[in-house]
């Protein structure tokens, strides 16, 4: 009996059962007997040396476990791209920014935990700290990537300049960080956390306690959000919990409140794009001439990889013939910055969608117009000389969107004013270049005696739908119902590295992997009898060229592309900028799970009309003013816009049933369009980001 | 202190100062009810008192003496089925990450039992105190107008 | 409760006034109008008594929070927090409200002393709000989102023939009677109001926006409610 796929059907979500019953337990929801509770004690002071740290006397030490840097029995480092983030400050070393890490305390209850820290003195030699990007000596990286020559002295040419600035974002998943740690025997420890990427954690854990592989066990619990968030900063988390557990002999409970969470984990990278671009007088684009600052915070972390994908995006949907992108990223001391859906890629498109807008008003062109004439379409060449040679969704987006545009709705206010504006974005599918080459993301496949199927991945379901979707995928290629398809724990000592749940890769290159294993199995099921096991690595196709070193060739292996059109409302006596209606048409290749498909760009786009509009964070002598949720004010139900989706297949021959990854694409879109819009209602141009009322009001009132 | 939990008389000790989020989290291990900020600006800790939908993060569980405490626990129905809000929450996909679920169907379950006659920005105002970062909140709309049906 | 989860060590006792049902209810009688100190928000928007005599409180109340906070939120809360981004305490200034305490009745514009300081004795318990009828009060408040958003600026305004009451939260450190602006509209000045409510404030910067911002839509907004006024 054949049973009909359920792929391009939206199946109930795997876990959504326990989701909606209260019965999925997320870290912090899970009973450790035992279990001890840590706190981390941070720096005050954004820059300077760690003199001493001296515990009052007068209190009773002997009910508190106390970890510093001198307890770390492998690398004080946290693991990652450099090495140069310290796990705790050593003594005599230098604190590079506010919140950074000093020592850790475990103790049977929370009250002993913050009485206890208010007993310790910690002395610091301050040092002059640099807190504004332009005053950053210290480079991280630099990347440049050319093609063709720039050009700007052509007759007939018109040349527009622009200088554009993005502001820093917190993820704010709903779920702040924790993790707990538990020693087990033969000095194992296992770590239960909210997470993405459970093999970073255990790389992270290695190195830091001189674990080997088996003794370290890294296991996802119920992850409350993630987008970037909980990539790289669970490490930190994992790290300090396992220290304490080590020292105290038992379980370490290291939950963060939402204020810490907020004060000292990774903000996506703020930064400066500057755009001169020349155009011929018909609007032909011959030359963009791009430069990219990012502010990276105190320390690497992955910003060398935010940057790569901020400078690959940075000339936008668009085929120009001379390009030349010169990005760098710059230290500053403060918090470090880290990964956030769409990784540099929003920052740069922000800048490359409104110089369309500024070169279409200086030739007195529509916008739309002069992105049909520019847009990369089927057979064109990127910036990094790759040739697009299928799935190039451009026009079809556009078109989509445009069709589909809301009536505009009566205005709320006498004082208010209607505006729409436009963008149109790329975004690549996967990690750059020879990432995934490199990465040989693994999954393991069983069929098991009793007929069903159970996939080992690492990959982490974190709301995106991981495990409804690997079901479909395995289930299809089988030919059986969904309900004899499994999935292992994401469990290091069970699964092997699928690669981390980043990039936009989970679906396209981790999905693939679990539907040629599946399809695998059912070819051997008819030789052999179950048990069977096989694993399936990544492999990259010999058509997929990448020059790491000139940064040329094929940085993605597909794009996914997006139109997205915004309604604004702005008052006229406030400047307050309430988005309307959104509608945006998304090239995704195939949607495996069209509602799972439409969530994520639903929610994407809020999170890019958050960052566009309210989600502002001043700086305070190094620290982030806005450090509680009374004053990090991201979207809420009555704020958010209607938001429609149109899901426009346009399928990728290696993408399962042509799929291609979309995870990230969404936070791309709304921002440029936004501005956009907020310039047809006002005839305002606003340069950067958040579009706050007090700018808007602001750049009104000079006009 | 006494009250009742999801129409289960309960009885219990300790400081009536404490947060009833606490209580029901550590000492009645209702952990369905999540903690996003502990400062009553993210709805994720929300229950239902006597009814009414409120933060339980600012609720000190003397306050709760006497009184009727619902959690996402006793949402579903009685031979243990899901409601029809919580079977329109997956079918929907109004969950995603599902940290924000429990405080969300509370809230609009609250709604629903008002009025069955609730048009889109009602429901906005009446989830306007549950944060979801994952959905956009349209599929959550979605599955709660579902159910005025 | 927020503070009180944060008081180290932890306070000897808590006197929860919840359930008294004296502190609870809204009562109109002919010329006046009483909510009792620990009504709820959520019966304050609800009662149709404050809907037809004060339906600015009501419009005020349903910009608090969400759903969760008008629920427990209260006016008694309200004023002895004495904060002043308070959303509904402008509407108390221009309606001419009557804190009425164990001990006696304090116009409300002799309430609020300082940054968060109250005329209140250390044991002095709020025990109504009395609101005389017959004003009719404009409302708007500006916040950073359309819920639970702490206010830049919150403004009441309120004018009958001789008497104006313009009353601005946000803009100073207690809720504040703009008196200059006040003068100008009894002598029927209107762009000299609008001139004048600017030298009444002393807005700051901080976290959510600044001086500047909060002085110029001060002027906007009062601006815009007049104009409601005088359409009518």
């Amino acid at each position: 009996m054949v049973l009909s796929s359920t792929i391009g059907r939206s199946v109930p979500r795997r876990e959504g059962a326990a989701k909606v019953t209260g019965a999925a337990r997320y870290t912090d929801d899970l009973v450790i007997p035992g279990a001890w509770y840590g706190k981390t004690v941070r720096s005050t002071v954004p820059r300077g040396r760690l003199r001493s740290i001296t515990l009052d006397p007068a209190f009773d030490w002997s009910r508190v476990v106390v970890v510093t840097a001198d307890d770390i029995p492998g690398d004080n480092v946290v693991q990652l791209i450099r090495d140069d983030q310290p796990v705790l400050a050593p003594n005599g070393g230098e604190i590079r920014h506010k919140e950074e890490p000093i020592l850790l305390l475990a103790a049977a209850d929370r009250g002993t935990l913050e009485e206890a820290s208010g007993h310790i003195r910690i002395e610091i030699e301050p040092l002059r700290p640099v807190y504004a990007l332009e005053e950053a000596t210290e480079v991280f990286t630099t990347l440049e990537i050319t093609k063709g020559k720039v050009v700007e002295d052509l007759e007939d040419m018109e040349v527009v300049e622009r200088t554009f600035r993005v502001g820093l974002q917190e993820q704010l998943y709903i779920e702040p960080q924790g993790a707990i740690a538990i020693p087990e025997a033969n000095g194992a420890i296992r770590i239960i956390g909210s997470l993405q990427c459970p093999y970073y954690v255990h790389r992270a854990l290695k190195r830091a306690l001189k674990l080997s592989d088996q003794q370290a066990i890294v296991v996802q619990a119920e992850t409350g959000g993630g987008f970037g968030g909980k990539e790289e900063y669970p490490s930190i988390v994992a790290v300090h919990a396992a220290l304490l557990a080590r020292k105290a002999g038992r379980p370490v409970r290291l939950i963060y409140d939402r204020h810490e969470d907020l004060a000292a984990t990774t903000k996506r990278h703020p930064g400066v794009i500057t755009h001169r671009t020349a155009v011929k007088k018909d609007g032909t684009l011959v030359s963009q001439d791009i430069e990219i600052v990012l502010d990276g915070g105190a320390y690497c972390t992955l910003t060398p990889v935010v940057l790569s994908r901020a400078a690959i995006h940075a000339a936008g949907a668009y085929s120009c013939p001379n390009v030349r992108i010169r990005a760098r990223a710059v230290a500053t001391n403060t918090p470090p910055n880290g990964a956030f859906r769409g990784f540099g890629a929003p920052q740069s498109l922000f800048a490359a969608e409104l110089m369309v807008e500024h070169v279409a008003e200086r030739l007195g062109m529509s916008s739309v117009d002069l992105r049909r004439k520019w847009m990369l379409r089927l057979g064109d060449t990127t910036a990094t000389g790759q040739v697009l040679n299928e799935s190039v969704g451009s026009e079809l987006v556009l078109d989509a969107a445009l069709k589909a545009v809301p009536t505009a709705q009566p205005l709320n206010r006498r004082t208010a004013r209607h505006g729409r504006g436009l963008s149109l974005v790329f975004h690549g599918s996967g990690f750059t270049g020879s990432g995934e080459k490199k990465l040989q993301g693994t999954i393991g496949f069983e069929a098991l005696a009793d007929g069903t199927f159970r996939i080992l991945t690492a990959s982490t379901e974190i709301g995106q739908g991981t495990k409804t979707i690997f079901c479909q995928l395995a289930a299809d290629a089988l030919g059986v119902g969904l309900d004899k398809v499994i999935l292992a724990p994401q469990d290091t000592s069970l699964v092997p590295d699928s690669g981390p749940t980043v990039a936009s890769r989970t679906a396209m290159i981790v999905g693939r992997l679990v539907q040629e294993a599946a399809a695998e199995v059912k070819e051997r099921l008819k030789r052999e009898k179950a048990p069977l096991r096989l694993e399936k690595s990544y492999f990259q196709p010999d058509s997929i060229h990448w020059d790491e070193t000139n940064y040329r060739g094929d940085a993605y292996p597909v794009y996914a592309w997006a139109c997205t059109i915004t309604d604004v409302e702005v008052d006229m006596t406030t400047g307050e900028v309430r988005v309307t209606d959104l509608v945006t048409a998304v090239d995704c290749g195939k949607a495996l799970h069209p509602v799972m498909a439409e969530g994520q760009i639903e929610g994407g786009c809020l999170q890019a009309v958050g960052w566009a509009t309210i989600e502002e964070i001043k700086m305070k002598d190094g620290g982030y003013q806005n450090d509680r949720l009374a004053t990090y004010l991201i979207p809420t139900a009555l704020d958010a816009p209607r938001i429609r989706t149109i899901l426009v297949e346009n399928p990728y021959s290696r993408g399962p049933f042509g799929a291609k990854g979309i995870g990230e694409l969404p936070m791309d879109g709304p921002a440029p369009a936004i501005i956009a819009a907020i310039h047809d209602a006002t005839g305002i141009w606003l340069d950067e980001i958040p579009a706050t009322p007090e700018k808007v009001l602001a750049a009104c009132a000079s006009r | 202190m006494r009250f009742t939990l999801n129409g289960r008389e309960i009885s219990c000790e300790g400081s009536g100062a404490r947060r009833l989020l606490d209580v029901l989290r550590e000492d009645l291990g209702a952990t369905g009810t999540k903690e996003g900020c502990g400062e009553g600006e993210c709805g994720a800790c929300s229950v239902l008192i006597d009814g009414q939908v409120v933060d339980s993060c600012l609720v000190a569980v003397g306050q709760v003496e006497g009184r009727d405490v619902v959690t996402v626990e006793g949402l579903a129905l009685q031979d243990g089925k899901l409601s029809q809000l919580q079977q329109a929450f997956i079918e929907y996909g109004a969950a995603q990450c599902g940290i924000c679920t429990p405080g969300m169907l509370l809230a609009a379950h609250v709604l629903l039992e008002q009025s069955r006659r609730l048009t889109a920005d009602d429901v906005r105002e009446g989830l306007a105190g549950n944060l979801c970062r994952c959905t956009g909140y349209t599929k959550i709309i979605d599955a709660v107008l579902s159910c005025t049906k | 409760m927020l503070h009180a989860h944060a008081l180290r060590p932890e306070p000897e006792a808590l006197l929860d006034l919840w359930p008294l049902n004296e502190l609870k209810g809204v009562r109109c009688t002919g010329d006046m109008l009483e909510i009792a100190a620990a009504e709820p928000y959520t019966g304050i928007i609800a009662s149709l008594d404050v809907q037809q005599h004060l339906p600015a409180l009501a419009a005020a109340a349903r910009t608090i929070g969400a759903a969760q906070i008008q629920n427990r939120g209260t006016l008694g809360g309200n004023l002895a927090n004495a904060s002043p981004a308070g959303d509904t305490l402008p509407v108390l200034l221009a309606y001419d409200a009557v804190v009425v305490t164990d001990r006696r009745s304090i116009p409300i514009d002799t309430f609020f002393t300082g940054y968060r300081k109250t005329a209140l004795q250390s044991d002095e318990l709020i025990t109504a709000v009395r609101f005389p009828l017959g004003r009719h009060v404009a409302f708007r408040k500006v916040g950073t989102r359309a819920a639970q958003a702490i206010s830049k600026i919150v403004m009441a305004v309120s004018r009958r023939p001789g008497s104006a009451r313009i009353a601005i939260g946000s803009v100073a450190e207690l809720p504040l009677r703009a008196r200059r602006a006040e003068a100008a509209l009894e002598r029927n000045d209107v762009e000299g109001a609008i001139a004048a409510v600017a030298e009444d404030i002393r807005p700051i910067d901080d976290v959510r926006s600044t001086a500047a911002y909060r002085r110029a839509v001060t002027q906007n907004v009062l601006r815009e409610l007049l104009d409601a006024f005088a359409r009518g």
